[in-house]
C-alpha cells in the first residue's frame, strides 16, 4: 500500500499542496481527480521522488519509501516523453534495463505489452513516426515494462479514443490484479466513476474527499430515494422524511435512515401500486462540484 | 514478504506487496546502460560514421601528401638557352634545357611561357645573364652562383613552418572533436529534457548516474575517434617512411591522446551541465557559447604562439589548452620529462572539480523548464 502522509509543498509562495494525506491500496484502481492546478501532478511527482515535499512523507507498506522502492514504481508523467528518434521496442527495453530488469526479460515483456496495446506492428518504428494516440500507448508500455510494484499515471487516458481507453484500461486492470496499487489522475469524471475502485478528490492543494465511491457518496450526500406510484402526495406527511422533488406520482425524498424509507414503501404499497422504488444515486460529478467549491 | 515466481504470461508481478527484493539498479550499472545507449545512438548515426570516415581520409591524405607531396611538385626548371651554353646547364641537377637559336629566341621563349627562365651569354664576371619574365628564378641563380660554405649550429631544430602546421593540426583536431562531441552530449541532454523522458529516468536512477553515463559514453566515442586519427597518422607515416612522424611526432601524439581524453571528460561534463540549463534545443546555442569560447582559445593561441616557449609553457598548465600545448612542447623538446605529467595532474584535478560542479548544476536544473536557468542560480544553494 502506498500512503501519502501530511504532505505540503509550495512553489515561490504558492501553496501547491497543503497537508495532503491519502492511501492507494493494493490491488485497487484509485482515481485522483481535481481541477487543473489542484496539485495532482505535484503530488504524483512527490510520490515518485522527482520532487521533494516541504514536509510530510510517503510510506510503502507503512514504512518510509526508499529509492529502491521507487525504482520499481511505474510512472507516466503528465508531460509525455520518450526518445523521439528511438525505436519503440528498443526504448522500452532501455527503460526496463534502467529499472534493473535484464535485457532478455525486458525484451520479452516489451513484446508482450506491445501486443496487448496493439502496437506489435510498430515495434521497430521510431517513436516520432507514430500517431499521438499510439505514442501514448507506447508511453503506457514504458510505465509497465519493468513489471512495476506500484503504478502512478498522470492523465493516462487523455488523448485516447474510446477503443484505446478500453485496451489501456484492460492493461491497467491486469496490473492491479497482480496486487499492485494503481493511482491515476484524470479530469474525465465519468471515466473515473466507472473505472475506479476508490478515489481521492483534490482541490486547491487539499484533499476534499477520499475513499470508495460509496464512502464518498455516503459522506457527502444524505441518502435519497425515488418512488413512483399513483399519488405520492402522502410522503410529505411521514416524519423523518424530507421531500426534495415532487411531481404527482413521482417523488424524490431524503430519509434519516433506511427504516424511514421502508415506511414510505410500506405506506405506498397499502395505498396502491408501486411502479418503482429505488435509492437515488447522485452522480459523482455533482458531488465533485460540491466538494471542490 | 512473499515472493512468487513471476508468471511470464501475466502482466505485472505475482506478489501482492509493493516492496520487493529487486533493488534499484546500481549506480555503475545505470551509468553503463546510459553510456551504452549514447554510444549506440552515435554508432548508428550515418552522419557520425560518414564524418568520421571523411576525417580519417583527410588525415591520411594529409600525411601522404606531406611525405610525397614535395617530390610531386618538384619539377625541373625549364631553362631556354643557346647552343653554346647548353652543355654547361645540362651538367646541373634540376634543370631541363630548352634549346633556342639565339638570345632573342631565349627571350621570346621566356616571354611566351614555353620556358621558366633563360640563360644567355653576357659581359659579367660569370659570363652569363639570367633572363626572367618579371622575376629571375632564384633556384637557377643559386645553381649558377658560387655558394659560400654553410655551418649549421642546430641542424635538427624543428622547421618553424612545420611547427606551425603541427600546432595547427593538434589545435584543429582538439577543437573539432571537442566541439562535435560536446554538442552531441549537449543535444542528448536537452533531448531528454525537452521530451521529458528525464522525469521517468529520474524516478528510476539518480541524476548523477545519467550524467556519468553520458560523459562516459561520449568520452569513449571521442577517445575512439582521436585514437583512430592518431593511428591513421602513425600508420600513414610508417607506410610512407616519414622519419618525421616516427621519430618526432610519436610521443607528442601519445600525449595528445591522453590529455585530450581527460580534457574531454571535463568538457563533456560542462557541456552536459550547460545543456541542462535550457529546456529547448533552440536555446542550446546561448547556453553553450561560453564553452565554445573556452574550446576555441587553445586553438587560436597555439596558432599564434606555436613558437613562443613561454606562452606554450603557461598554456600547458591551463586545463583547456593543455591537450594542445603539452604535445607541442614535447615535440619542440622544450619540456623537462616530468612536466607533461604535471600538466596531466593539473588537468585531472580540474576535471574532478568540473565534474563536481557540473553534476550539481545538472541535478538542480534537469527538471526546471521554461526560460534558461542562470549558471549562478543553478550553483546556489
Amino acid at each position: 500500500m502506498l500512503s501519502i502522509r501530511s504532505i505540503s509543498r509550495s512553489f515561490k509562495g504558492h501553496q501547491a499542496l497543503e497537508d495532503v494525506s491519502f492511501d492507494v491500496r493494493d490491488g485497487l484502481m484509485t482515481g485522483f481527480v481535481g481541477a487543473n492546478g489542484a496539485g495532482k501532478t505535484t503530488a504524483m511527482r512527490i510520490i515518485l521522488g522527482v520532487l521533494s515535499p516541504d514536509s510530510g512523507e510517503v510510506l510503502v507498506d507503512g514504512r518510509p519509501v526508499t529509492a529502491d522502492d521507487r525504482a520499481q514504481f511505474g510512472y507516466m508523467p503528465e508531460e509525455r516523453g520518450l526518445y523521439p528518434k528511438m525505436k519503440v521496442h528498443e526504448q522500452l527495453v532501455y527503460l526496463g534495463r534502467l529499472h534493473g530488469v535484464s535485457s532478455a526479460r525486458a525484451a520479452a515483456r516489451a513484446d508482450e505489452l506491445l501486443e496487448q496495446l496493439g502496437l506489435t506492428e510498430r515495434r521497430d518504428d521510431k517513436l516520432e513516426s507514430l500517431s499521438l494516440g499510439n505514442q501514448q500507448r507506447a508511453q503506457i508500455a514504458a510505465a509497465l515494462v519493468h513489471e512495476p510494484t506500484a503504478l502512478v499515471l498522470d492523465e493516462p487516458f487523455s488523448g485516447l479514443d474510446p477503443m484505446a481507453v478500453e485496451t489501456t484500461l484492460g492493461v491497467l486492470r491486469d496490473v492491479a490484479r497482480t496486487g499492485a496499487p494503481v493511482l491515476f489522475s484524470s479530469h474525465q469524471l465519468d471515466l473515473v466513476e466507472r473505472l475506479c475502485d476508490s478515489l481521492v478528490i483534490l482541490a486547491h492543494g487539499q484533499v476534499r474527499a477520499a475513499g470508495t465511491r460509496e464512502q464518498i457518496r455516503a459522506a457527502h450526500t444524505r441518502p435519497e430515494w425515488l418512488l413512483e406510484t399513483d399519488d405520492a402526495g402522502f410522503v410529505r406527511g411521514i416524519p423523518g422524511i424530507e421531500v426534495i422533488d415532487f411531481d404527482g406520482g413521482h417523488v424524490r425524498f431524503a430519509a434519516d435512515s433506511d427504516a424511514h424509507a421502508d415506511r414510505v414503501l410500506r405506506e405506498a404499497l397499502e395505498r396502491g401500486t408501486v411502479r418503482s422504488f429505488a435509492p437515488s444515486i447522485r452522480p459523482l460529478t455533482e458531488i465533485f462540484q460540491e466538494v471542490v467549491r | 514478504m512473499t515472493t512468487t515466481a513471476p508468471r511470464p504470461s501475466a502482466p505485472g508481478r505475482a506478489d501482492a506487496s509493493v516492496a520487493n527484493d529487486r533493488g534499484r539498479t546500481r549506480f555503475a550499472q545505470a551509468a553503463g546502460i546510459v553510456a551504452q545507449r549514447e554510444i549506440m545512438v552515435q554508432l548508428r548515426s550515418k552522419a557520425f560514421i560518414i564524418s568520421t570516415l571523411i576525417t580519417l581520409a583527410l588525415v591520411f591524405g594529409a600525411v601522404l601528401l606531406s611525405s610525397i607531396g614535395p617530390e610531386l611538385f618538384d619539377e625541373d626548371t625549364e631553362v631556354a638557352t643557346t647552343a653554346e651554353i647548353a652543355p654547361t646547364l645540362e651538367a646541373l641537377d634540376g634543370l631541363a634545357v630548352v634549346p633556342a637559336d639565339d638570345a632573342d629566341a631565349v627571350r621570346e621563349a621566356v616571354r611566351d611561357g614555353s620556358a621558366d627562365a633563360g640563360v644567355i651569354a653576357g659581359d659579367g664576371p660569370s659570363g652569363l645573364v639570367v633572363v626572367g619574365d618579371r622575376e629571375a628564378d632564384g633556384g637557377l641563380i643559386q645553381l649558377l652562383s658560387v655558394t659560400p660554405e654553410v655551418e649549421l649550429l642546430d641542424p635538427n631544430a624543428p622547421d618553424p613552418m612545420l611547427t606551425y602546421f603541427i600546432g595547427l593540426a593538434f589545435g584543429l583536431v582538439f577543437f573539432m572533436s571537442a566541439m562535435t562531441f560536446g554538442q552531441t552530449i549537449a543535444q542528448s541532454v536537452v533531448e531528454e529534457k525537452q521530451s521529458r523522458i528525464v522525469e521517468i529516468m529520474l524516478a528510476t536512477v539518480p541524476a548523477r548516474a545519467i550524467l556519468a553515463g553520458k560523459v562516459i559514453g561520449n568520452s569513449v566515442l571521442a577517445f575512439g575517434q582521436i585514437a583512430l586519427i592518431a593511428a591513421v597518422t602513425l600508420i600513414g607515416g610508417a607506410l610512407t617512411g616519414s622519419q618525421l612522424l616516427l621519430d618526432g611526432l610519436g610521443m607528442p601524439i601519445v600525449w595528445f591522446v591522453v590529455l585530450f581524453t581527460v580534457g574531454f571528460i571535463m568538457l563533456a561534463a560542462l557541456y552536459a551541465a550547460a545543456a541542462a540549463l535550457v529546456s529547448r534545443a533552440e536555446d542550446l546555442g546561448s547556453a553553450t557559447s561560453p564553452l565554445i569560447f573556452l574550446v576555441m582559445i587553445p586553438y587560436f593561441l597555439v596558432i599564434v604562439f606555436n613558437n613562443n616557449p613561454l606562452a606554450l609553457q603557461i598554456m600547458s598548465y591551463v586545463p583547456f589548452s593543455a591537450p594542445v600545448a603539452v604535445p607541442m612542447r614535447v615535440y619542440l623538446q622544450t619540456t623537462e620529462w616530468w612536466e607533461p605529467y604535471l600538466s596531466l595532474g593539473v588537468l585531472a584535478l580540474s576535471t574532478v572539480l568540473a565534474i563536481a560542479i557540473a553534476s550539481r548544476i545538472y541535478e538542480r536544473s534537469l527538471l526546471k523548464t521554461g526560460s534558461m536557468v542562470k549558471w549562478r542560480d543553478a550553483l546556489k544553494r
